[in-house]
């Protein structure tokens, strides 16, 4: 396979750069800096460093015993990003990407967050360099995850409720981006997943891809050989393009997306853009988009606050049309379910964003005795107790 | 050559400057939109940009967002956009720009919105979000059904992109006066003069410019640099804070006439000793 992306930011005919002419030039400035920095050893040296001894890399891949008892079938091993500083594999981009905003002597630093965890980690990464942050996070996604709102302003960042649309990610996005527009020349927008324009998807997932080298040398330390499988959740698709990457050319290695399914398959209850969407054009990059026959962007719902958005990140789409990955979905209810389970079996309480790439593991692993999963455990939940309070009422009492 | 085209060559010929108005279609119901528009050019307005609403408008501000968002709950949808500019082209030859973001137009199809806005009496088109680098396909399918293509060059593009702005542009080039969203604003930045001056060493394209203008003295201190003004966030606040009055017409006519008096006063001001 080619390399991707091509020098406009095309994974095939995804990606590119769709954005109002005023942000042409800052996303070629960025794409400079960034070209820039990953020629330079200093910089590795630095990004090295601060995730060794400020994030806690590398995070340990851990055999799962007794969730692979239960389940009675293939080993199945978490990689556990859930370990990390602020509780999830966000920190990786942020951390790369704030020093990219620093080389480009930005003083300002802007992000959207849905579930919260990329407006915690960039605001930890803000407050470790003295930057001013500003966080974009939908009213809906304010409720839902409270804890991760005052998180982020005891780490001294403002945190601006959007009121717009559905109330969610998309919404955030789209006033980070307005606000980026107003500000270009001081502000660096440190956009939290693989999706955007160009070199936004590329760059996001250079800085997650450590997760995927760490994890094919574990595994093959652990079981002398590649994993049959790897499992990651997909909101944007940063944590799952993170893992994936450094598998892509292990053709035996099954590469397996998993979308919200939300509360049904009726368009707008869902986020599996896969199943439900097709091309469309939305923040910046082309890929699977779930939109009505007008051309609108769809309404999406997922329990989950990190995965409920209406386009997937380009690479994905394009390792959809070549088959090189699949994609599913796992509904609330199942999402619930093995986040209950994985707390029981292996006294880990996982985000429901990585409850949903549990899901799919446990739901494949009876039929594949034998084999060796691996399954991404992107985040921990504690951000979710609400939620899971919501939904087990009968551990409340 | 559209009516984009003949509109400027008048102009140039008469030594006039053009009143560009922005009007989301569809606000409040497609219904209105037709004797909007008649109204904005019986008070003088010389082109009509037609937005169709998109639900993520990541370029506006919060008056056309709301805007769109009333536009999109009355039923508008590109097609209903096209028979507008048909209505409206029952009786007027206004050139029509259609103004909005990719998406919708992806979804409609290129190919088959080149035909039918031709058909329909649109003069040309504007996409916010379709930067020159990824419009190759777009330019080429519009300008084979004898359509515009305008781009936007803002005061952070570079020299490269001015010229590829310039190149990918017909009919006129349309100049961002700030970084930033849509929105009406007090005073204008001084980002323009640059801009202009610049763009005019690249070609020779009418230049006109929009975004947080809203004024007659704006339209006053512009008209001496360009050919055209855009004034949008404050033609939809007007029609906002109107919406059941019967006078919204008359009012959109006084205000576009207002809006060019604002030519004659930077004459008038050029004239004075
Ligand atoms: C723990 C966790 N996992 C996954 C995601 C989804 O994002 P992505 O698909 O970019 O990994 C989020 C997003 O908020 C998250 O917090």
């Amino acid at each position: 396979m080619t390399p991707q992306p091509d020098a406009g930011g095309h994974f095939g005919s995804y990606g590119g750069r769709y954005v109002p002419e005023v942000l042409m030039s800052p996303l070629e400035e960025l794409e400079r800096a960034f070209c820039e920095a990953r020629e330079d050893p200093a910089f590795h040296a630095e990004l090295d460093e601060l995730l060794h001894t400020y994030a806690g890399r590398p995070t340990p891949l851990y055999f799962a015993r007794r969730l692979t008892q239960t389940l009675g079938g293939a080993r199945i091993y978490l990689k556990r990003e859930d370990l990390l500083h602020t509780g999830a594999h966000k920190i990786n981009n942020c951390l790369g990407q704030v020093l990219i905003a620093r080389r480009m002597g930005k003083k300002r630093v802007i992000a959207e967050t849905g579930a919260g965890q990329h407006g915690v980690a960039t605001a930890t990464v803000c407050a470790l360099f003295g930057l001013e942050c500003v966080v974009y996070m939908g009213e809906e996604d304010m409720r839902r995850q409270r804890l991760n709102v005052f998180r982020m302003r005891l780490l001294g960042a403002k945190v601006v409720a959007v009121s717009n649309g559905s109330r969610t990610l998309k919404d955030a996005i789209s006033e980070a981006m307005r606000d980026w527009v107003t500000n270009v020349a001081t502000t660096h927008y440190l956009l939290g997943s693989a999706l955007g324009s160009h070199p936004y998807p590329l760059m996001v997932r250079e800085f997650h891809k450590v997760m995927g080298e760490e994890a094919r040398a574990q595994i093959q330390q652990a079981e002398q050989r590649l994993p049959d499988a790897v499992f990651a959740c997909v909101g944007g698709g940063s944590n799952a393009i993170g893992i994936f990457h450094a598998f892509i050319p292990d053709r035996s290695v099954g590469l397996i997306g998993v979308e919200a399914g939300g509360r049904s398959a009726r368009l707008g209850e869902h986020a599996a853009r896969f199943s439900g969407g097709s091309p469309g054009v939305l923040q910046g990059a082309r890929s699977y988009l779930l939109q009505d026959e007008n051309g609108q962007v769809s309404l999406t719902h997922s329990v989950s606050a990190g995965l409920d958005y209406a386009l997937v990140g380009p690479e994905h789409a394009w390792l959809h049309d070549t088959g090189r990955a699949e994609y599913v979905s796992i509904g609330d209810r199942q999402a619930l379910d093995a986040a209950r389970m994985l707390s029981q079996t292996e006294g880990i309480i996982p985000a429901l964003e990585s409850a949903h790439a549990v899901a799919e593991a446990a739901s494949r692993a009876s039929q594949a005795k034998g084999q060796v999963f691996v399954v991404n455990l992107s985040g921990r939940g504690d951000k979710d107790i609400d939620i899971y309070r919501e939904n087990f009422r009968e551990l409340d009492s | 050559m559209t009516r984009i085209g003949r509109l400027f060559e008048n102009l140039k010929r008469s030594g006039g400057k053009g009143l560009i108005a922005y009007i989301t279609a569809g606000d409040p119901t497609p219904e209105h939109t037709p004797a909007l528009v008649e109204a904005l050019e019986r008070g003088g307005a010389d082109l009509i940009e037609l937005g169709v609403p998109f639900s993520d408008p990541i370029a506006d501000g919060p008056v056309i967002q709301r805007a769109g968002e009333r536009a999109l709950r009355a039923g508008t949808t590109l097609r209903k956009v096209l028979d507008i500019a048909r209505e409206v082209r029952r009786r007027s030859e206004i050139p029509l720009l259609l103004f909005t973001y990719l998406n919708p137009v992806l979804r409609y199809g290129l190919e088959a919105l080149a035909k039918d806005a031709a058909a329909s009496g649109i003069d040309g088109c504007l996409l916010t979000d379709a930067s020159v680098e990824e419009a190759g396909e777009y330019v080429r399918i519009m300008r084979a059904a004898g359509l515009d293509t305008v781009f936007l060059a803002a005061p952070t593009s570079s020299p490269r992109r001015q010229r590829l702005v310039a190149q990918y542009s017909s009919g006129f080039v349309y100049l961002v006066s700030h970084t930033g969203v849509t929105g009406e604003r007090e005073t204008l930045s001084d980002a323009v003069g640059p801009l202009v001056r610049s763009m005019r060493s690249i070609t020779e394209l009418p230049l006109a410019v929009g975004f947080g203008i809203s004024r007659p003295e704006h339209v006053a201190e512009l008209g001496q640099q360009v050919e055209a003004v855009v004034v949008g966030s404050a033609i939809m606040h007007l029609i906002e804070r109107n919406l059941d009055n019967p006078s919204l017409e008359v009012q959109l006519e006084s205000f576009a006439r207002e809006l060019k008096h604002g030519f004659e006063m930077a004459k008038a001001g050029a004239h004075r000793p």
